[in-house]
């Protein structure tokens, strides 16, 4: 009895940091959306990139490339840079959610900040709600992500002119607002400016897109030399 | 516009289905494991830059620049991404509909 009364329990506390970040994420489709809309992706494409990509950060940037005239090459290999860190998660997560076969690829499929976050998070509540985490805010995530997704598309196509509406600055406020928190001490700090300095310098002179690729190698140069 | 939905997603869920097969031992590498702290940032600040000043190959100052400045200083007073975003987007369109 006792027994079922705290595995209840540990469901309930998992099941709520679960949804609650599975709509505050969700909520922030309205911005992709948007944001493809704007860059002249299709509502149909833009939906697409929620359903099979699901990745934010990777979605933005392939909008973003192509929206600013970049090739589809340039677009795929920015968002691949920023989908890497998905593999990482996935070797976290394997030993502790364990699937084989076509759970695999579900599983894959919802492996990405959040899913992983919360599962971490979990980690005083034992395995099995790690593993809960880890279904319930992935599948929570996609479902509110792509419900979003339609209304902030659906939204931008009823707005006309982006810059009317300040969603031409609502898409770089959005990347400034997903780097912000990952610039923890100098180093980072610096190459974030570099990083602007180098792409703002390269775009009058190189292909759309490639100023921004080209700050990989920025990150990898700072990277080889850091300590810690 | 195909190509690029379909092949960054295909190449997202590689990245994903990869980290859930391979062996750990593979991706531990410290330096590795910085770099791969460290690109993101490189990548989304050049974002920010690029969708904040240029319009195609040429630098631009316009009404976006209003809005990044709101989001910075949203940033700085710690508020939560949708008041950046939402900040950010009312500070431009007001910008632009005053320089027209």
């Amino acid at each position: 009895m006792g027994q079922n009364v705290r595995v209840s329990r540990v469901n309930r506390t998992t099941a709520a940091a679960s949804f609650s970040v599975s709509f505050t994420v969700g909520l922030y489709g309205i911005a992709f959306g948007a944001a493809g809309i704007a860059a002249g992706f299709s509502l149909l494409q833009t939906c697409a990139l929620s359903l099979l990509t699901f990745s934010g950060a990777s979605q933005f940037a392939v909008v973003g490339v192509l929206g600013a005239g970049g090739t589809a090459i340039s677009g795929i290999t920015t968002a691949s840079l920023l989908g890497f860190r998905n593999a990482l998660y996935g070797l976290r997560m394997a030993p502790i959610v364990r699937i084989k076969g076509w759970r695999r690829i579900v599983g894959a499929q919802i492996t990405i900040d959040e899913s992983t976050g919360v599962s971490l998070g979990q980690s005083e509540l034992g395995d099995r709600a790690m593993r809960e985490g880890f279904w319930l805010t992935g599948i929570g995530v996609y479902i509110f992500w792509n419900i979003f997704t339609v209304v902030g598309a659906l939204g931008a196509q009823a707005m006309g002119d982006p810059a009317a509406w300040g969603l031409d600055a609502a898409v770089p406020a959005a990347f400034l607002g997903l780097v912000w928190p990952r610039l923890t001490n100098k180093n980072e700090r610096v190459l974030a400016v570099a990083a602007m300095a180098l792409s703002i310098s390269l775009t009058p002179f190189v292909a759309a897109g490639i100023p921004i690729i080209s700050t990989a190698l920025l990150a990898v140069a700072f990277g080889w030399k850091a300590r810690g | 516009m195909w190509i690029a939905v379909l092949g960054t997603s295909a190449i997202a869920f590689a990245l994903k289905y990869f980290g859930h097969s391979v062996p750990e031992k593979y991706l531990t590498n410290p330096r590795a494991l910085r770099i791969n702290i460290l690109i993101p940032i490189a990548l989304l600040s050049a974002l920010v830059a690029v969708q904040t000043l240029t319009v195609k190959s040429k630098l631009v100052v316009d009404q976006r620049l209003a809005g990044m400045a709101v989001a910075v200083v949203a940033l700085l007073l710690k508020a939560p991404f949708p008041v950046v975003v939402l900040g950010s987007a009312a500070a431009s369109a007001l910008t632009f509909h005053y320089l027209k």
